[in-house]
Order: structure tokens, then C-alpha cells, then sequence
């Protein structure tokens, strides 16, 4: 289907069904009941979600085929994020313009920073891409963002808004004051009562979930096309490619500028579901976020970034929330010398302490599964379909892998 | 080959798809049945505590998180009331709000306006929180005001000082208790010029945000309008730790005064790299080298120790104030934590007795009629002769007189110039008050050129 082989085709159906029965999945447990806590079937979540899902799956696409590790992505990010926001500012809520903008800016900017990195490899890449975000970053927070200079292009520190005093030219009176798709307000929602469980379908989440989609099946057709091969021949010997006369730089750079067109499309979603565009989304640590996603998800593998950044979401939005008293609720139980004993420890790796938590399963995650959460999925998997390693051993002796 | 039949049958069937198209934004508009967002259908009412629990600010986010719980507790009736006895407004009885017990969610705005956004946002779409509360740097408190205006919820800002919050960027739901840069200034400059005379050359060192360029440009204006001169005003990376580079120019530049507008973990090292540069023993044009801090707080006295003996700055409120609401608030917060509060943790407490108690008073939760009880109405400051001097006036949440201006949702009240304590008795006598400026001095009519730019716009309920 759609150039797809069956195995693909499986895969891009998963994702699809995924994507569309989110507010189902992610909202296992009843409403008020003491689990509650952790259903993520909100908008806001499930919107980061798909955005970040889509920013992984770019960084795949530089990261997992060539190799190259970009520190800098999320400069790309805040890049398309405030492109949206100054298309909102402009011309008028509806969202396609931002997105577009996002994506056409991101990847100039990508080109420019692509083409100064990619003269070096390894180590001293990524130092050059964090360096350029860094510097992208402090140009948003103080250079270009006061608010009493003449020139404010990011608003500093504030982050950049829209004001009742902009132009929006486009803007027609009926518009909803938010974004919105061609009418359709992206905060508007439609929710569904059945028993006690609460299902909520947001506008924004689905625009997010089919962009989502799109860009999958992009990612997929690169993997699969030789242009896609000619990448992970890159990461494999770039040395043994330029001696047989072949020129790399130009196919890493078209990896790198479509990483951060990725980038640029999720900074311009982000800005679309809510839209202020904030000078932290530049910051050394967004960059980091991304590659501790493609590698927790796996690397590499389709459907790993995707996961990782889901996962990473979710402790970063629903483990931050458990505060003591909802401790206390939990352990309420206990005796009184215990349960204070018992929540003085697992105190620490909630709420505030959210990114201990994530700290632990990343290095449990990298010592245990090198492959990422995608291999943990697959060794399940095949214990469960009680496939015998033997079976298997059998199969792959008798067959002649291809290298990778 | 494609075959195009044309039945009646199909005809049918695409016109309903297109028009279940076309109904769709009504669908999903017309969805919700209440009248305004996360109306509160059963027992209890969730407020939402958004406060920076990790980063720079965390000290003063979990002052914050404590007066909010204790906030709570007072309103449902537990512990001993607090200020809730010498409020003058009497609406509130101790049965929760309207009734409804009075539950509450937190979250970490990581002092990063993103991050507070998504747990804000969070708040609302998940918890159903009916107000939002909290933020300990400007540049948050006017993230999340706005995001409170687009989805029709009450946002009472916490520890924000930037003139924008209530300026620029001030918004129809949202309401600001705690003073702001202009008001430092205008109650700082008399006094400096008591202490220093006339005659002065100022080096500003300001934190590169929206918060230390309105400190630097009120405490500018306000020093230059009484003879200072600025000899220069250099901007420092938030995240700066070590500010030698900074302090090493001003010895020789001229100054005799150094006006530090950092606040947080900033100031702490400024201040302790002037001190040891030797700025205070220095004489400079015949007279002593002073250092100043427009804003200050207890917990910042702490982390500078002894280097912040003399120094002299502003305060919104400090638990050593003498009337019956400081007395009632120290007592229950000191029972029940075993310290005294920061002025960070006064403001949001009082912040949530006064949204409550609107709510009292308007009868319903929609932020429309709650905004309207909050600062409509005729009451005045006395003293004051101004047509904007109009709103609530309330009294007993330890500040004194106040008025919520209805103008641009800003309360008016005095402002407390404080001085790092010579031989401080124990580590909460840090601060010493060296005046109480009466709000008259700190007025500014809400069109005044740092604070224009803005509109309130219409309040939104949501849905």
C-alpha cells in the first residue's frame, strides 16, 4: 500500500491506529477514581505527544541513519515555534500559514547551520550544533527578544505572544481568537461520557495526530528508498564511501536539513496549540531531551522515537504532579511511623523529583536494552507469542542476513 | 479505468458527509454545557497551585506551596482560620468556597514560561482546576496569565514584580497582589536619597529579563529625578554564578553607588563578589561606596549572611509588621511549619483568600462575576485624588489598606523599605524595617509610560 511493503504497511496501520484512538488508550481508568492520576487522555498531553513524536522522528532521521548526533535541534524547534507565532501576529489565527512558515524558515535556517557543522564529524559536530543553539538561544532570551528596543523579534524572556494591538491582516471577524483551523477553534473539544469513563477528542490533538502520520510515512519511504541507504551507508564507513570517489557531504546535508524541517514542522505545532513561544525551547537541555528520546525509544528503528518521546512526556507531565498529599492518599494505609517512612522515600522520585525517576530507567534502559524500549518490546512480544529462540536460531542459520 | 455512477443513493450519502462536515465546528464548540470553563458540578472545587519547584526560584515556590496549604486548610474550616479573622470582608465561613470543599493539584513551572504553560494547561484540561495560581519570575506570571485568559479561568499571580504583569501584558483574568518595580522605586528613591544625598553616580547591574530591565529603568527614572547620575547600566546573564568580571569595572568607572537589580540566586552572588571586591570599604568622590538591592526577601538575606548587613532595598510585606493580619498569619504559619513566612508565601495566601472570598461574594465561580466582585466597585483609597482610584478596598490580610484597582487589576497598598540587619539576633531577624512609604507615594495612574501598551481586554469565561 502507498509504496509500502506488508511489514511497513503493518507498522504505518499500528502508528495510524495509535494516533486515532489515543484519547482511548491513554485514558484507561475511570474519573475519579484513585488512578485517575495517571491517565494522559488530556489535549495538552496527547498533543505533545504526536509534536514531539514527529520531532524524534526527525532527529531519527539525522541521528539513526547517519549517525551524526545534532545537539542543537532544538534551536530548530524555537525557530519554527516563533515563525507561527509572528504568522499569527501578521496575518491571522489560521494555522496553516504558521506551519508552512515554520517549516520553510526552520529549513534555511538548518541549511546555514547544516553547512558550517557538516565540515567535521563526530564529537566536533556536535559541539558546533550545540554551540549554534546556544547561541540561538541567548539571541532569543536577551539580544533580539527586549521588548524596548526598537527590533524585538522573540519577546526575551516573556516569550513571544499575540496582542489585541497586532496587524493580523487576514483576520476576518467571525474567526474564533484562537488558532484555528479554517473555523475550528484547536482548543475546542468534544468529549464523550461512557459509564464513568471520560473520553475528551481534541481539534489540535487530531491536526497533531495526522501530521503525525504524514511524517511517518515520510520517515518511512527515507528508510526504505536509497537515498535512505546511501545515509546509513554514511554511518557505517564515511571514510570507505569518499575513497571510492563518492561526495557524502551533499547527502548529509539534504538528512540534516530534513531533520530540521521535522524540528521546524513540531516547533510550528506547538506554537499552533498554544501560542506563546518561549526562548527555553532553544535551551541546551530541549536539544538533550531529544536525543534522550531516540535513544530510550531505540535509535535507529522506526517507531523507537516515537515511544521515547512519549515516554519522557508522560513522567515529565504526570509523575512532576504526585505531590504528597496525593502520597499520603495512596499510603494512607500504612501505620503512621511507616507511611511517613514510605513516602519520605518515594517522595524523592516524584513530583519534583520526576527527573530522577526518568534518570534511573534511562540508565536501566541503556545498560539492559541497548536497542532501546523498542528491543524490551520485541523480547516481550516474542514471549508471549511463545516463539522458541530455537525456532528462530533455526531460521536465521539457515538464512544469510544481509549485513547492516 | 474509473467509472463515475451518478445515483440518488450516493448523492444522499455524500451530502450528509459533507454536511456532518460542515456541522462539525458546531459539533465540537456546542460541545460543553456549562456556562464557563471547569464549572465545579459536585462537592468540591480544585484550585491549581502552579509554582517553580525545581530551578532558581525553588526556594520561594515552596514558601508558596506552603501558604497555599495553608490557605486551604483555613478555608475549610481546619486549623485556626489565619487571616481569615481579620479580613474586613466577612464572606467567607470557613465551609470551603460556596459550600464546596476546597481541593487543590500542584505543579513545576521550572521558572521556564513553557513548562509553566504545559503544567497550567494541564491543570485545566485534566485536574478541571477553576483557578490557577502561583509563578515566582515575571516572565512565567505573564505566560500563564495569558494562557488563563484564552481558556477562561481566574489566574491570581503569586511573586511577580515586572511592571509588564500589570502593564503591557496585563489581562482581563488576571489579578496581581504583589507590588511592582515602579512601586520599589517610587518608595526606595526618598530614602536613598536620606541615607546618600543628592548627589550620587550610580552602576546598574541588571539581570538580562523582562523583570530586571523594568527594575532598572523605575529605579533610573526614579533616581535620576532627584539628582542621581547613571554611569552606566550593564546587563547579566540570568544564569551568571560568578559576577568578578562584572564588579571588577565598576571600581574604577566613577560610581560611588552600585544598584544590583538581581533578585534569587543572582543577587546572592553579586552581592557576596561586590563584597569581597572591597566596594563597601571603598571611597569613591569623598564619600562611602553603598550598595543597593531594589528587591529583597528573607530568603535571599539568608543565602547572602553577613554581607547583607546594611544594604538597603524594598519589600512587599515582611512577618515582623505589627497588625492583627501579619500577627494571625505568623501564628498559623509558624505553628504549623515552625518558621516564619516569606513575603513570597503572604501574597499568594492572601491571593487565594481573595479569590474566595470574591467568589463568596458574586455568588457563582464564573471568573466574570468573580473578576467583577474582585476589583469592581466604588470604594477608594483615602488620600488620593485620581479618577482611576477606584475598586475593592479591603483590609486585615497584612499589608494594610489595599485596593485592588479595577483599572488594570493591580492592588495598591503601602511598601516597605527594609535594611540588612547589623547584628541580626537569630536567622529570621535578617531584615530590619527602616520605613513604611504610604501607598500615596507609590501611586501611578495606570496610563503612566511604563506601564502603557497593554489592554485588559474583555474578561473570558470560556466555553
Amino acid at each position: 500500500m502507498l509504496g509500502l511493503d506488508k511489514k511497513d504497511t503493518t507498522l504505518m496501520l499500528v502508528v495510524a491506529a495509535l494516533a486515532l484512538l489515543a484519547p482511548f488508550i491513554l485514558n484507561p481508568f475511570p474519573e475519579g477514581s484513585a488512578m485517575a492520576q495517571f491517565n494522559a487522555g488530556y489535549p495538552d498531553l496527547m498533543q505533545r505527544f504526536a509534536i514531539y513524536g514527529i520531532l524524534a522522528i526527525g532527529f531519527n532521521i539525522l541521528f539513526g541513519l547517519t549517525g551524526y548526533l545534532s545537539f542543537g535541534h532544538a534551536a530548530f524547534l524555537g525557530v519554527g515555534s516563533y515563525s507561527a507565532v509572528w504568522m499569527f501576529k501578521l496575518l491571522s489565527y489560521n494555522v496553516i500559514p504558521g506551519i508552512i512558515l515554520s517549516v520553510i524558515v526552520a529549513g534555511l535556517f538548518s541549511v546555514v547551520i547544516g553547512f558550517i557543522s557538516l565540515r567535521r564529524s563526530g564529537i566536533y559536530f556536535s559541539i558546533l550544533t550545540l554551540a549554534f543553539a546556544q547561541m540561538s538561544y541567548n539571541l532569543a532570551y536577551s539580544v533580539l527578544g527586549n521588548p524596548s528596543s526598537n527590533f524585538n523579534l522573540t519577546n526575551g524572556e516573556t516569550g513571544l505572544q499575540v496582542y489585541a494591538s497586532d496587524p493580523q491582516i487576514l483576520a476576518s471577524a467571525s474567526a474564533p481568537e484562537v488558532p484555528h483551523l479554517f473555523g475550528v477553534a484547536m482548543r475546542s473539544s468534544y468529549q464523550l461520557e461512557v459509564g464513568s469513563w471520560l473520553f475528551t477528542f481534541n481539534a489540535g490533538y487530531y491536526l497533531c495526530a495526522v501530521i503525525l502520520m504524514l511524517s511517518f510515512y515520510v520517515s518511512v519511504r527515507i528508510f526504505r528508498s536509497p537515498f535512505g541507504m546511501m545515509l546509513r551507508a554514511v554511518k557505517s564507513n564515511q571514510q570507505r564511501m569518499n575513497y571510492t570517489g563518492l561526495h557524502t557531504r551533499p547527502y548529509t546535508l539534504a538528512a540534516f536539513v530534513i531533520s530540521g524541517m521535522y524540528a521546524g514542522l513540531a516547533g510550528g505545532l506547538l506554537s499552533t496549540m498554544d501560542p506563546l513561544a518561549g526562548a527555553e525551547r532553544m535551551q541546551w537541555t530541549a536539544s538533550g531531551e531529544v536525543v534522550l528520546m531516540t535513544i530510550l525509544g531505540g535509535a535507529g528503528t522506526l517507531l523507537g522515537p516515537v515511544v521515547g518521546a512519549g515516554f519522557i512526556k508522560y513522567f515529565e507531565n504526570i509523575f512532576s504532579k504526585i505531590n504528597e498529599g496525593v502520597l499520603h492518599q495512596w499510603f494512607g494505609f500504612l501505620p503512621d511511623g511507616m507511611e511517613s517512612a514510605v513516602i519520605w522515600v518515594v517522595e524523592h522520585f516524584v513530583g519534583p523529583g520526576w527527573h530522577l525517576t526518568l534518570g534511573l530507567l534511562f540508565m536501566l534502559v541503556v545498560t539492559f536494552l541497548p536497542g532501546g524500549l523498542v528491543q524490551g518490546g520485541q523480547h516481550l512480544w516474542r514471549l508471549l507469542a511463545g516463539k522458541s529462540r530455537k525456532e528462530e536460531h533455526a531460521k536465521t542459520e539457515t538464512q544469510s542476513t544481509p549485513a547492516e | 479505468m474509473s467509472k463515475t455512477d451518478v445515483t440518488r443513493r450516493g448523492m444522499l450519502k455524500t451530502g450528509a458527509i459533507a454536511g456532518a462536515g460542515v456541522a462539525l465546528p458546531t459539533i465540537f464548540t456546542a460541545s460543553s454545557a456549562s456556562a464557563y470553563t471547569n464549572e465545579p458540578t459536585g462537592s468540591s472545587v480544585t484550585l491549581g497551585f502552579n509554582v517553580p519547584q525545581t530551578g532558581p526560584y525553588a526556594d520561594e515556590g515552596a514558601d508558596e506551596l506552603r501558604a497555599y496549604q495553608l490557605a486551604v486548610e483555613h478555608l475549610n474550616g481546619e486549623g485556626d482560620g489565619g487571616m481569615m479573622n481579620t479580613f474586613s470582608s466577612k464572606a467567607l465561613k470557613g465551609n470551603g468556597i460556596l459550600g464546596k470543599k476546597v481541593e487543590y493539584v500542584t505543579g513545576d513551572t521550572q521558572t521556564k514560561s513553557d513548562a509553566a504553560r504545559a503544567s497550567a494547561k494541564s491543570m485545566i484540561e485534566k485536574d478541571g482546576a477553576i483557578m490557577i495560581t502561583g509563578g515566582s519570575s515575571s516572565g512565567v506570571a505573564v505566560a500563564v496569565q495569558g494562557l488563563c485568559q484564552e481558556a477562561g479561568v481566574i489566574f491570581m499571580a503569586g511573586l511577580t514584580h515586572s511592571n509588564d504583569t500589570t502593564g503591557k501584558d496585563k489581562k482581563a483574568n488576571g489579578y496581581r497582589h504583589f507590588f511592582n518595580a515602579y512601586m520599589s522605586a517610587a518608595a526606595l528613591a526618598p530614602v536613598l536619597e536620606k541615607l546618600y544625598g543628592k548627589e550620587r553616580r550610580a552602576y546598574h547591574l541588571t539581570a538580562d529579563y523582562t523583570w530586571g530591565w523594568t527594575q532598572q529603568e523605575s529605579i533610573q527614572a526614579a533616581t535620576e529625578a532627584m539628582g542621581w547620575q547613571t554611569v552606566n547600566n550593564v546587563l547579566t546573564p540570568l544564569a551568571q554564578t560568578d559576577f568578578s568580571s562584572y564588579i571588577a569595572p565598576v571600581i574604577n568607572s566613577g560610581a560611588d553607588v552600585l544598584v544590583l537589580n538581581h533578585y534569587g540566586g543572582n543577587m546572592v552572588n553579586s552581592l557576596t563578589n561586590a563584597v569581597q571586591f572591597g566596594l563597601r570599604e571603598k571611597q569613591v568622590n569623598g564619600k562611602n561606596f553603598e550598595i543597593v538591592v531594589p528587591l529583597y526577601s528573607e530568603l535571599m538575606a539568608k543565602g547572602a549572611g553577613k554581607n547583607i548587613a546594611g544594604i538597603v532595598g524594598s519589600q512587599n510585606w515582611d512577618w515582623k509588621l505589627e497588625d492583627e493580619g501579619t500577627k494571625a498569619f505568623v501564628q498559623s504559619f509558624g505553628t504549623k511549619y515552625g518558621f516564619p513566612p516569606s513575603q513570597a508565601a503572604q501574597t499568594c495566601y492572601a491571593q487565594t483568600l481573595l479569590y474566595a472570598d470574591a467568589v463568596e461574594r458574586a455568588g457563582s465561580f464564573d471568573p466574570c462575576a468573580v473578576g467583577e466582585a474582585l476589583v469592581a466597585g466604588d470604594s477608594s483609597l483615602p488620600g488620593i485624588s485620581s479618577d482611576s482610584n477606584k475598586g475593592f478596598l479591603f483590609d486585615g490580610l497584612g499589608n494594610g489598606q489595599t485596593l485592588y484597582r479595577s483599572a488594570d487589576h493591580q492592588c495598591f497598598k503601602d511598601v516597605l523599605v527594609v535594611r540588612g540587619a547589623e547584628n541580626p539576633s537569630d536567622e529570621f531577624h535578617l531584615v530590619e524595617i527602616v520605613e513604611v512609604t504610604p501607598v500615596a507615594q507609590v501611586w501611578y495612574e495606570p496610563d503612566h509610560p511604563m506601564f502603557a501598551g497593554g489592554e485588559l481586554g474583555q474578561c473570558n469565561p470560556g466555553a
